[in-house]
């Protein structure tokens, strides 16, 4: 196994969570923006292990699959809320759900 | 491995930019489960084999597929590619992609300065497994209590309302 | 002389004596919408009667085995206690002060029987009783203070009851903007006293009296700035509340409340607060002789001013109250000039004879339905026999109608030392005699007019023997008091002055003009009874030159400017209120309070801004979270 910067991992890392960043601020589908958390979430588990293996330890894979875990419980529990939401408003417009402004 | 490494890095790129971009949800899922892949063996080349497995087990395999349902429950129609097609105008990307862009800037101009590397070395399953129900077992527990509470809260908000009862109709 | 062989020494009970209408007070005030009128009745007079049995006893004991140095201190409890300042609740009886609970205990004793009677129709009976023991209670604490603190307590108290007093009628608005006048223009001699208390606390460290008085009279030498400081200041206090110049004008207005406290406050005990208050103080007086200068010109201003606004009244208490005033002014005169017990004597006696003045003008009011004007009375003599017979009394005593009166005593001992001691001079006794001139010229107008001449108006009852009965005893005195205390010329025997020495210093005399004493008291006795004449004249043969000489173009000017009190009333209306009340409309909304405005102003601007940002969109948060990140990271990385 050749070595890879640190560098170049993280800012593979960062690339991808902009772009998820990105993705989040631009679309206005429910289901998208949670595509793009996804996203975000999977490069922040990238950076973990980046680091674990720079430092050669098994705590970037720890830290990892607790990252995985969150992930299902909140895509499962954020699912069922779209469904939610889509039964009371027939639509997947995230401007829509807007009642607490002011 | 190094060149594996910046291969599957730029296929990771490039189907996460497909994945924001795309009107079609189930276009946007494959590509999404692309992007996966491509980290998946970006883990290996780091050293991190049971990262990768659980990757494409759990992430692609599990959470993509829980994704894959909910869409397909959803049903939308062409309808929804129209509206997608109305939101998505270009001078929509200019904000955020100004503001992603700015953020991104800093991080490279942190990470720029450190120079150690990684990847030399595979950390394997059995060294793992140590770790985990060593000193993070405490984390275990909590997580399995997450996954608890994940799945009695997506029971409850899942539910039907219960269908109206007829003494209100008289 | 111990009447009751019992093992306390009555001198203990002394603290009884204000605390006896203190406790009636609560009792009516909490208790008093509940109890019957003759309930209210008992415990309102009851508490007065007990607090003058108590001071019998105790002067029984004063006079019978005096206390070393004729001095009592009696202390309750310690006050407050700060650094080496610790002012007791303390009381202090000598001389001066026995004579002043005498007066208070006693006359106040007959009045509250009077009003048991005057006030039977009011609705506030309780309530009225409540005041007056309050009223009674701080007099009390006044004259017994031992220390100038609690002598203050004492003063502001007096000047509260006053001002529940004379808008004891509240309903009526005029009432209460008398109260409200009395209350204001004694505040400001109030304030002049307080700051007067603080010039001598800051130098000599001490308010107890005595302590104050011999430290002042070592540290300070006579004459210098800062006795005179103190002691105008303290004169500022006594000017507000014994209704002198320039603070008199608020007592005529006073006569808006019931009479029974015209005659208790402001004629027997409140407005002589002042009179007390610089005899208790004398040592710091003395040491300042121009401020005793301005006290002497004070009083002899006043006296003559009060007396030529009594001449043109036509409201029976108006004259009474100018008179009070002009009274008042003889005893400021004998302390600027030096005689301390003379003027003592004089408030005594007064205090018996005014008293008696009001209550009888009370019982005239009463029986005529609330009439105070004079010119609608006449003829009451023979409809009113007692009240005719004790009134003709107080006033020959203010009068001071010669040898037969107490009046002629006091007045007399006045006059003849403003002339004889080392501070007077002729000027002032010719003022004292001038107004004594005018004295019994309005004393006997207010006479005539009201008991003789024809009838105008019709009694429709007789009052009573709770009426009655105080008038009587106040007459007595007014005519058998003035013999405790006999001029040299006329018997020498000087029982009261003598024994006010042990407080107060004796006046001192030219010797050479002490033998002038017999003529100035022939002079004196033949102007009192020129001026009942020469009034007689005027009201009773010659009404209709009088009515002329009124009616004429300078009558009729002088007439209206005495009538209106030399008009200080419109002076300080242009000088102070005007510019006060023109001051506060243009402030209305407090000009200080447009910063605090302001800051409510900004939040609330803030806030309407700052709502725009809570859209309700979820990617207009993230788009939050993202920029606060970007700002963090850059500040991060670059500052």
């Amino acid at each position: 196994m050749a070595a890879v910067p640190v560098s170049h991992g993280l800012i593979l890392a960062g690339i991808l969570f902009m772009l998820g960043l990105s993705g989040v601020l631009v679309r206005r589908n429910i289901i998208f923006i949670l595509f793009c958390i996804e996203i975000m979430l999977n490069a922040a588990g990238l950076a973990f292990i980046v680091a674990g293996s720079r430092w050669e330890s098994a705590d970037g894979q720890v830290m990892f699959i607790f990252i995985l875990c969150m992930a299902a419980a909140e895509v499962s529990v954020g699912l069922a809320l779209v469904l939610q939401l889509y039964r009371s408003m027939r639509t997947l417009d995230a401007d829509a759900a807007s009642e607490m402004r002011g | 491995m190094n060149v594996v490494f910046y291969i599957s890095a730029g296929i990771a790129v490039v189907s996460t930019l497909m994945v924001i971009t795309r009107l079609n949800a189930v276009h946007a899922l494959i590509y999404l489960i692309i992007s996966l892949l491509a980290m998946a063996v970006i883990f290996y080349t780091l050293g991190a084999p049971f990262a990768a497995a659980l990757e494409i087990i759990i992430y692609a395999g599990a959470i993509m597929v829980l994704f894959v349902f909910v869409v397909m429950m959803l049903n939308l129609g062409p309808a929804t590619l129209e509206q997608e097609r109305r939101w998505l105008r270009p001078k929509m990307w200019l904000g955020p992609s100004l503001l992603a862009g700015v953020l991104l800037a800093e991080l490279i101009y942190m990470l720029a300065r450190v120079h150690p590397s990684a990847g030399g070395k595979m950390v394997g399953t059995k060294l793992l497994g140590l770790t985990l129900f060593g000193p993070y077992l405490l984390g275990v527990e909590l997580a399995s209590l997450l996954l608890l509470a994940g799945l009695v809260g997506a029971y409850h908000l899942g539910l039907r309302p219960p269908p109206q009862s007829h003494r209100e109709g008289e | 002389m111990r009447l009751v062989k019992c093992g306390v020494d009555m001198l203990e009970l002394l603290w009884l004596i204000p605390a006896l209408p203190f406790a009636g007070f609560v009792v009516l005030a909490l208790a008093g919408g509940r109890l019957s009128r003759s309930a209210a009745a008992v415990v309102g007079a009851g508490s007065v009667g007990l607090s003058a049995i108590v001071m019998v006893l105790v002067a029984f004991e004063f006079l019978g085995t005096p206390p070393p140095h004729q001095m009592y201190s009696q202390t309750i409890w310690i006050w407050l206690r700060v650094g080496s300042f610790a002012p007791a609740i303390a009381f202090y009886l000598d001389s001066l002060s026995l004579v002043m609970i005498f007066v208070i205990t006693f006359v106040g004793f007959l009045i509250h029987l009077y009003s048991t009677e005057f006030m039977i129709d009011d609705e506030g009976y309780s309530r009225f009783f409540a005041y007056m023991n309050l009223f009674v209670g701080s007099m009390l604490t006044l004259v017994l203070a031992d220390n100038l603190l609690l002598l203050y307590l004492g003063w502001e108290g007096v000047g509260l009851c006053s001002y529940l007093l004379i808008g004891f009628w509240y309903t009526e608005p005029a009432n209460g903007y008398a109260a409200r006048k009395a209350f204001v223009v004694t505040r400001v001699g109030d304030a002049a006293m307080a700051v007067g208390l603080y010039l001598l606390f800051t130098r000599l460290d001490t308010l107890q009296i005595q302590d104050l008085m011999t430290r002042a009279a070592h540290a300070w030498p006579a004459g210098s700035a800062l006795p005179v400081a103190a002691a105008l200041l303290l004169l500022g206090g006594a000017v507000g509340k014994s209704a002198q110049l320039p603070l008199q004008t608020w007592l005529p207005d006073a006569m808006a409340g019931p009479t029974p406290v015209s005659a208790l406050i402001h004629a027997a005990t409140m407005v002589t607060a002042g009179v007390y208050l610089i005899a208790r103080t004398h040592v710091l007086f003395t040491l300042a002789p121009a401020v005793m200068a301005v006290v002497a010109i004070v009083g002899a201003v006043t006296l003559l001013l009060a007396g030529f606004s009594g001449l043109t009244q036509w409201d029976i208490k108006r004259v009474l109250a100018y008179s009070t005033i002009s009274q008042i002014g003889y005893m400021f005169l004998a302390l600027g000039v030096g005689a301390w017990t003379a003027g003592i004597f004089h408030f005594m006696i007064h205090a018996f004879f005014k008293a008696l003045l009001f209550l009888g003008a009370g019982s005239i009011i009463i029986v005529l339905d609330h009439e105070h004007n004079m010119f609608k009375m006449g003829g009451l003599r023979r409809q009113l026999p007692v009240t005719f017979w004790t009134f003709l009394a107080g006033a020959g005593a203010l009068s001071a109608v010669p040898l037969i009166t107490s009046g002629f005593y006091s007045k007399d001992l006045i006059i003849w030392q403003s002339y004889a001691s080392t501070k007077g001079s002729v000027w002032l006794w010719l003022a004292g005699v001038v107004g004594a001139l005018l004295t019994s010229m309005y004393t006997f107008r207010m006479v005539f007019i009201t008991f003789f001449g024809p009838p105008h108006a019709q009694a429709d009852h007789r009052p009573g023997f709770r009426i009655n009965l105080p008038l009587v005893v106040l007459a007595v005195l007014s005519l058998a008091a003035g013999f405790i205390n006999l001029p040299a010329s006329l018997g020498n025997l000087p029982l009261f002055s003598d024994f006010l020495h042990s407080a107060l210093p004796p006046a001192s005399i030219l010797p050479a003009k002490a033998g002038y004493e017999g003529l100035l008291a022939l002079i004196s006795s033949v102007v009192s009874v020129l001026g009942i004449f020469i009034i007689y004249l005027f009201t009773m043969r010659y009404r209709r030159l009088t009515e002329k000489l009124a009616n004429s173009s300078v009558g009729g000017v002088l007439h209206r400017f005495w009538l209106a009190g030399w008009r200080f009333d419109r002076l300080y209306d242009r000088l102070v209120v005007r510019p006060y009340v023109w001051l506060a409309r243009i402030d209305k909304d407090d000009v200080v309070d447009l910063f605090f405005d302001g800051i409510a102003w900004v939040n609330r601007m803030g806030w309407r801004a700052l709502s725009f940002s809570q859209s309700g969109h979820l990617r207009w948060y993230a788009a939050g979270m993202a920029i606060g990140a970007a700002v963090f990271m850059g500040m991060v990385v670059f500052l």
